[in-house]
């Protein structure tokens, strides 16, 4: 009873009504630009991020190299952050992904150096373990019903002790060649040198072709069904801007190394879970339950189902990137991996999942986790220490949050 | 010669489209127990909430002279310093604190320096327990003890705060025979004491055994108050039920066909406390294009025999058997019970019917999304299509199906929960209070989409409180007491009285 008369949607319809037509096709224009823009304010702050870090670093932000490094540098947050945010919208939280990461990179260095297993069986049989520590925390958390938060602040001393174990007290370095092209191979050069890589060029204008395809083939599905569509003009607008920087980042990285493998890996998870989450019925659920549990349940959702798959997701998640972590430093340590769990959450977080669960995408938190790449990579190029970083991302966070919350309340939601 | 300790002049109570209280006038004597009756949703709680100040003055019309004086409560603390308390149904305990902790929250015990005097504390308490006539030791958690003892526990703490005024709602509704008694007794010795009793309560025989006048409320009016000797069963009955019933509802002819559903001894205990029975053997069977109704006063075990039969949504140590056109089914999940053809739309839309942060389409797929599954994915522009259709069939006012079901108002949220069932295509649908909550008007749109399924051939089951609507819609009607079945009588036979009767009628002891 928090807000006991909401206006209901039969008022503020009629009211519209009054307007007269001329004035309302531009106004209904209008506000839908406005609101798309609300919706994806988001993308907005990360473009603001970008302009004013190239500004106070006088361009070096967007050089190609650091344009490069952004990903490689991130990339493992990213790849957290897809898993994090599905446990988000579930209305749970993993504390442990920063833990399984280190456990499961020191696994790795075991199979791969210390028994001397091909690279590939190795990163096989670490995935593997990713998703029974997976197993494990969704069998608490989902059968025996122990809060995620408990479960999975256990599974961050327990991983991180085990990690230990397995580690021995040493480091375990120097992996196998195709092994640490996980953290840090380029795909470039297959057809020869150039001063721009041609393989890199060409898979940025097929993504450009691809998404204007993808995203006209959605328009007239939804024509076809009589249902809205946003305004041409905006429509082709959108594609535009999307498609420039599409080849901006393409150039960047033709003009440095070419396309990072942990760019292709990233790439290929957001597109396989964007799908997820939106075309199956399984990501379906995870929103019902996060919207309301009880009517997910009442609407024959299994929901203990739906909640152990997405820890074992998790854990296999949380396994990659321990995996490109420590193929990146060409090193399993015992400090690997610290903080990753609240960068990913952070990250799910700034790209505008609730904290109540329910509410998240994706391309959010990839650009959540962005923002806070590029926050990273900024205030590095600029000189600023590591204690500042942390105190400015903390205040990222609140604010992000904050506007969120501000937002919801102001258009009368919950 | 009158002595009032309250009186209520003119209380109109209006909610955004509904008159809860029109003009309520009331008048309690110094000393008296008064009984407030009246149908769930009649008003009474509304009435007893302006009272206490939950609604504050301002947010009602008309006056409230307590003790000779005009009051204007703004909040509860206002009403307990001129000594009003009120005892919720829910109880409002801490459960981790012990009955002394209770008994002083937000008034603690303080000694030297500020800080909690434990031993007055528990001193006082154990005065206070005495009081009420509860042996247990004021540092005994609340948990630990029965619901019963909470109740005297809840008094104990009205004691504590010199109370003149005591307002009890429904407070014999969650308990035994024996802590009932008890109860009424202590609020006959609470009287020799010369505190003022208000209670709320549907319960005829306890009504007649401690009040000394009875208030009847309807459709938030007074309808009369009655002294003691005049006070009859059938009198309090009519006056309860009593009201205009035509053109309320649709006209319905029902084309019986085959029996559909077929519930045998059902039973169902409590899922904490399972030693006690709260849907005891019950029997009940529904026709294709029956409209069956269930009555039952609150805390008869409607909503639980709907839910435990639901997958087992409900209840601990569950049995019975279920029969769908003569085969047995099972029903252990809500997959499988909705698999087998059964739909069961809750009384709590918000809390258990909807995802409101969700889009009315998403809703309505939510039951049935393996149907719009294609190459494993979900077809969403069929989706939407077919979330149009019933936006236009059901008649759900909003501007299109990308709306947030939270925005909607109550009839069109439950025409979502609606479409949401029927969509799934069960032959059976259990109604649990359909149009609770919802203005008169969009009453009679679900009563007209309640038809059409039942002319579609459809089983149908509506569980309501509301006398009036079982008998308006329904073929045939049973009534649940403490439950158990206590009778089914075809509509043309049902009137208010009998239903009633059947409802309040007690197990044989």
């Amino acid at each position: 009873m928090s807000n006991p008369n909401p206006p209901t949607v039969e008022e503020s319809h009629a009211a519209g009504s009054n307007i007269n037509p001329v004035q309302n096709k531009f106004t209904d224009r209008l506000t839908h630009v406005l609101s798309d823009l609300g919706r994806n304010g988001i993308f907005i702050a990360l473009v603001a991020v970008v302009v004013l870090f190239s500004f106070l670093t006088d361009g070096i932000l967007l050089r190609p190299q650091n344009i490069s490094n952004l990903v490689v540098q991130n990339g493992y947050i990213l790849v957290l952050a897809i898993g994090m945010v599905m446990v988000i919208i579930a209305g749970h939280i993993d504390l442990s992904v920063g833990s399984v990461a280190a456990f499961v990179g020191a696994c790795s260095g075991v199979f791969a150096v210390q028994w001397g297993l091909p690279w590939w069986l190795a990163v096989l049989l670490s995935l593997v373990i990713g998703a029974l520590v997976g197993v494990w925390q969704g069998f608490w958390i989902a059968y025996v019903g122990i809060p995620a938060f408990i479960v999975t602040l256990a599974g961050m001393l327990i991983f991180r002790g085990l990690a230990l174990v397995v580690l021995g007290n040493a480091n375990i370095g120097s992996f196998p060649t195709e092994y640490r092209a996980l953290g840090n191979g380029f795909l470039s050069n297959v057809f020869g040198e150039f001063e721009l890589d041609p393989l890199t060029l060409g898979v940025g204008a097929l993504a450009i072709v691809i998404l204007v395809v993808q995203q006209v083939r959605t328009r007239r599905g939804r024509v076809k069904y009589s249902q809205d569509v946003e305004p041409l003009a905006w429509f082709i607008t959108k594609l535009v801007l999307i498609s420039a920087a599409i080849g901006f980042f393409a150039y960047a990285l033709a003009s440095y190394k070419g396309i990072p493998v942990t760019l292709i890996i990233l790439g290929v998870l957001v597109l396989v879970y964007s799908i997820v989450m939106n075309r199956t019925v399984f990501g379906r659920h995870i929103y019902a339950i996060g919207g309301n549990r009880h009517a997910a349940e009442l609407s024959g959702i299994k929901t203990r189902r739906v909640d152990f798959w997405l820890f074992v997701n998790m854990g296999f998640l949380a396994a990659l990137a321990g995996l490109i972590f420590t193929a990146r430093l060409n090193l399993a340590g015992p400090k690997a991996g610290d903080g990753f769990e609240l960068e990913a959450i952070s990250a799910a977080f700034i790209g505008g999942a609730a904290v109540q669960g329910g509410v998240g995408t994706i391309g959010g938190a990839i650009i959540g986790g962005l923002i806070i790449g590029v926050l990273n990579n900024g205030m590095s190029i600029m000189g600023i220490g590591i204690e500042w970083q942390q105190a400015v991302k903390g205040l990222v966070l609140l604010l992000a949050v904050a506007f969120d919350v501000y937002n919801k309340r102001r258009s009368g939601g919950h | 010669m009158t002595n009032h300790i309250l009186e209520m002049r003119g209380i109109t109570k209006t909610f955004p489209g509904v008159k809860a209280l029109a003009n309520v006038n009331l008048g309690v004597e110094r000393g008296e127990v008064h009984a407030i009756c009246g149908e769930n949703g009649a008003g009474k709680s509304t009435l007893m909430k302006v009272l206490s100040g939950v609604y504050p003055h301002g947010t009602y019309d008309g006056a409230i002279v307590f003790e000779g004086e005009e009051v204007e409560f703004k909040d509860l603390t206002d009403s307990e310093a001129k000594g009003i308390v009120i005892i919720h149904q829910e109880l409002a305990l801490s459960p981790y604190l012990s009955i002394a902790e209770n008994i002083f929250l937000n008034n603690e015990q303080k000694g030297a320096g500020g800080l909690i005097d434990w031993n007055k504390t528990n001193f006082e308490a154990s005065k206070l327990l005495a009081r009420v006539g509860l042996k247990e030791n004021p540092t005994t958690k609340i948990r630990e003890i029965g619901v019963g003892k909470q109740q005297l526990v809840e008094i104990a703490k009205a004691l504590s705060k010199r109370v003149k005024l005591l307002i009890l709602d429904e407070p014999t509704a969650a308990l035994n025979d024996e802590d009932s008694d008890h109860l009424l007794d202590l609020i006959l010795h609470l009287k020799g004491q010369g505190i003022t009793s208000i209670i709320i309560s549907h319960k005829l025989n306890e009504i007649k055994k401690v009040a000394d006048t009875v208030t009847v409320i309807r459709d938030g009016k007074t309808i009369e108050t009655i002294a003691k000797q005049d006070v009859t069963e059938d009198r309090i009955i009519k006056d309860m039920v009593g009201r205009d019933l035509e053109h309320r509802y649709p006209d319905h002819t029902p084309h019986l066909g085959e029996e559909l559903l077929r519930v045998e001894d059902w039973t169902a205990h409590h899922p904490q406390d399972t030693s006690r029975v709260v849907v005891d053997n019950v029997n009940l069977h529904v026709r294709a294009g029956e409209i069956v109704g269930i009555a039952g006063l609150m805390g008869a075990g409607r909503t639980e025999f709907a839910m435990s039969l639901f997958g087992h949504s409900y209840g601990s140590r569950i049995s019975g058997k279920v029969f769908l056109r003569g085969k047995e089914i099972k029903t252990r999940t809500v997959a499988e019970a909705i698999q087998n053809g059964i739909a069961y739309a809750t009384e709590d839309r918000k809390t258990y019917g909807l995802n409101l942060i969700e889009d009315i389409k998403r809703n309505i797929s939510m039951a049935s999304l393996k149907k719009l599954e294609k190459y494993g994915l979900v077809h969403d522009n069929e989706e939407y299509a077919v979330a149009n259709e019933y936006r236009k069939s059901m008649n759900i006012k909003a501007p299109n199906v990308l709306v947030k079901t939270g925005k909607l108002s109550g009839g069109n949220q439950q025409k979502v929960v609606l479409s949401k069932w029927i969509y799934s295509d069960p032959d059976v649908l259990i109604l649990d209070e359909p149009t609770r909550g919802i203005d008169v008007g969009a009453k009679y749109e679900i009563y007209t989409i309640i038809n059409r399924l039942a002319a579609a051939g459809k089983g149908i089951i509506v569980i309501s409180s509301e006398l009036p609507e079982l008998l308006g819609i329904c073929d045939r009607v049973y009534a649940l007491s403490e439950g158990r079945i206590t009778g089914e009588l075809p509509v043309e036979e049902a009137t208010p009285e009998s239903m009633l009767k059947l409802m309040t009628m007690e197990k044989p002891r």
